[in-house]
């Protein structure tokens, strides 16, 4: 039952960090149709930043671990819209596959900056946060941890307020359901997609802090596999939905921890991905995803 | 990144300061960036030191000897890319790599179907040199290695039930657990569970989770220093204070970097320690620290400048750069006393060398003793 109870902690504290993750494929999902791909590398960014920060605040202080999540968010706010403005905006009008492919150009893009600047060699990442090992009940676990379930707590609570309670996210949601529509409204879509743009790569950039806090080895190329498990998140959870992001990072978190646990701990990725397949088969949708007709 | 371009400069000038005999041309494989940089990175500093020295000192035959580096960015498949590369268009009279033993599986077949002599400095899976008669390494095998280690933990240790930590996708980490698991258990000791993981992964409190449920005494960590140092942290937040140990693949200085205070406490066997005093090893020390800023040259320097002298010697003796020649004098080789120890190569064509262990306290690496073969 020990074993059980701790696997379901380690289990959430990495889905949070999956969560935090999905919640950004889903956002510009939801007001562009696509899948930015070069998000896992706003994360890697968000780590660095995080990194470049460390020195500079407070050593082993709650504040100094504060600031650098939001400074590391800032930075990977402003790379968000950076990205946006230059990389994708040209693009409004040309094909989804257009985009797509320039997302994976994005992506390059940032791996290979992110060598050139960072080096490719594995760096080790400061302690941000005070570490103390903590235990309750046969439970053991580190502050880390718990930093990274309540600041993606606070994140999605964040996020669910600016979505369902501001003038900007009402515009959000309008865009994502009509974007023709919303622009007869009298909204600017190109502010609204920028907007979207921006909270995500946020949130990636805090992601990346926290994964780099919990795991402290971090290289250019660190984005690439949390970022296509968030990938699966989304869709589990129903891209587009942000619930659904949040709830399919944690079950893809819990997943991963009870398989790797077990004797096939192996097999852990190919039942992540094994999952995603099964679920495009038997409900394309998602969890909370709304199945969509396609209009001919 | 800018001290490696000024490092891979340097055997031009050192070239150009010669005279106008021809360099001898000598292809290095490396890790100098990626995952397993700092091995890539230490043992090419050690095989540069090895040739400006026997540069300075006139070179190989009376000609200079020319180092051609090759990073292979710790990527599977890009050192079979590389070596191509160094064989066929720089025509190398020999090829020096790789650390990990993976990547030296990649080059070894390139190396012995163009019939050129390859010498990894050290990597230990036992398949490397067995890939033909071309190759060759200076350092010990994972038989040995594995055999040191269960023995160090049912005497030292004083382990009974012992847990594995496996990496699936490396060809060091399976053959290091599979000759420890044989050794440990003929030696009456029980393994309790093995956990498995991938190149890549960095989450590993769910495999920590189960073997803590198994109540093991120690935990067994044949991998690189970057998983070592996670999973040694790891464990620690799970709150297992029992002793971590591993092989030479935790011979970095990331590891400390990485692992922090959780790592004190753990155990690896290597192939040297800069503690050492004979005469040999403290002027190495000395020479490496007068070259690069002070660093302190680990195990993987100390073979890599090995790995160069040995072939010096070889070609010193062959009294030609001829492939064959080469590598019948390498072959031969026989009481070479290097850095790491005495080199004689068997009809395997590998080292047999004495093990150091070497553990963490107070977050500095300690030299505990050395196990002889």
């Amino acid at each position: 039952m020990t074993e059980f109870l701790q696997q379901l902690v380690n289990g959430l504290s990495l889905g949070a960090i999956y969560a935090l993750l999905a919640l950004g494929y889903t956002m510009v999902y939801g007001v562009l149709r696509f899948i930015n791909f070069a998000h896992s590398d706003v994360f890697m960014v968000g780590a660095f930043a995080g990194l470049y920060l460390a020195p500079l605040v407070p050593a082993d202080t709650i504040l100094g671990g504060v600031l650098v999540v939001l400074g590391a968010m800032l930075i990977c706010a402003v790379l968000g819209a950076l990205i946006e403005r230059f990389a994708y905006r040209p693009l409004r009008n040309a094909p989804t596959l257009n985009v797509l492919i320039t997302a994976i150009g994005v992506s390059c893009l940032l791996q290979a900056l992110g060598q050139l600047v960072f080096g490719a060699a594995p760096r080790a990442f400061p302690a941000v946060f005070p570490a103390r090992a903590l235990s309750a009940g046969g439970l053991d676990f580190s502050s880390n941890q718990v930093v990274v379930l309540l600041v993606a707590l606070v994140l999605a609570v964040a996020l669910r307020f600016i979505v369902f309670r501001t003038k900007m996210g009402a515009a959000l949601r309008a865009v994502s359901q009509n974007p023709r529509a919303a622009r007869l409204m009298g909204i600017n879509n190109d502010v609204v997609i920028r907007f979207a743009f921006v909270i995500g790569s946020a949130l990636a950039g805090a992601g990346g802090v926290l994964y780099a806090t919990n795991y402290p080895s971090i290289d250019p190329f660190m984005g690439v596999l949390p970022g296509l498990k968030a990938f699966i998140a989304a869709i589990l959870g129903g891209i587009g939905s942000i619930p659904g992001a949040a709830l399919g990072g944690l079950l893809l978190g819990l997943v991963e921890t009870f398989v790797g646990g077990s004797e096939y701990s192996t097999y852990k990725d190919a039942i992540a991905f094994a999952l995603l397949i099964l679920f495009l088969l038997f409900r394309p949708a998602g969890l909370l995803g709304k199945p969509r007709v396609e209009k001919v | 990144m800018k001290s490696f371009l000024f490092a891979s400069l340097l055997p031009f000038f050192a070239v150009t300061a010669l005279t106008a005999a021809e360099p001898i041309k000598v292809g290095e494989v490396a890790s100098l960036t990626g995952k397993e940089a700092a091995f890539g990175n230490a043992s090419h500093q050690g095989t540069l030191l090895a040739i400006e020295q026997l540069n300075a000192a006139g070179g190989v035959l009376g000609r200079p000897v020319e180092l051609l580096t090759e990073d292979n960015q710790s990527k599977a498949g890009e050192s079979a890319t590389v070596a191509r590369k160094l064989v066929s268009r720089e025509k190398v009279v020999a090829l020096l790599g790789e650390v990990a033993s993976s990547r030296s599986l990649e080059m070894a077949p390139i190396a012995q179907r163009a019939k050129i002599p390859m010498i990894s400095p050290s990597s230990t899976n036992p398949k490397v040199t067995a890939v033909g008669d071309y190759i060759f390494r200076v350092c010990f095998i994972d038989p040995f290695q594995g055999t040191v280690m269960a023995k160090y933990a049912k005497e030292n240790l004083k382990a009974k039930r012992v847990a594995v930590v496996t990496s699936v996708s490396s060809a060091y980490s399976v053959g290091l657990a599979k000759y420890f698991k044989e050794r440990f258990v003929a030696d009456g000791g029980e393994i309790a569970l093995e956990q498995k993981f991938a190149e890549g992964d960095k989450d590993f409190k769910a495999q920590l989770t189960a073997i803590r449920a198994a109540g093991v005494d120690a935990i067994f960590v044949p991998g690189y220093y970057t998983e070592a140092a996670l999973i040694t942290r790891q464990a620690r937040e799970l709150g297992l204070t029992l002793p971590l140990f591993g092989g030479d693949g935790w011979e970095a200085p990331q590891l400390l970097e990485i692992g922090g205070a959780a790592m004190n406490g753990t155990y690896y066997s290597t192939h040297y320690s800069p503690e050492d005093s004979s005469p040999k090893v403290q002027s190495f020390v000395a020479a490496f620290r007068a070259r690069w800023n002070g660093e302190t040259p680990d195990a993987m320097a100390a073979l890599g400048y090995d790995s160069a002298m040995v072939l010096a010697d070889a070609i010193t003796r062959a009294k030609t750069v001829e492939a064959a020649a080469v590598r019948d004098a390498l072959a031969a080789t026989k009481g070479y006393a290097g850095v790491t120890g005495i080199t004689t190569l068997d009809a395997d064509r590998n080292a047999s060398k004495a093990a150091s262990i070497i553990t963490v306290q107070n977050g500095k690496f300690k030299f505990v003793q050395s196990v002889a073969p």
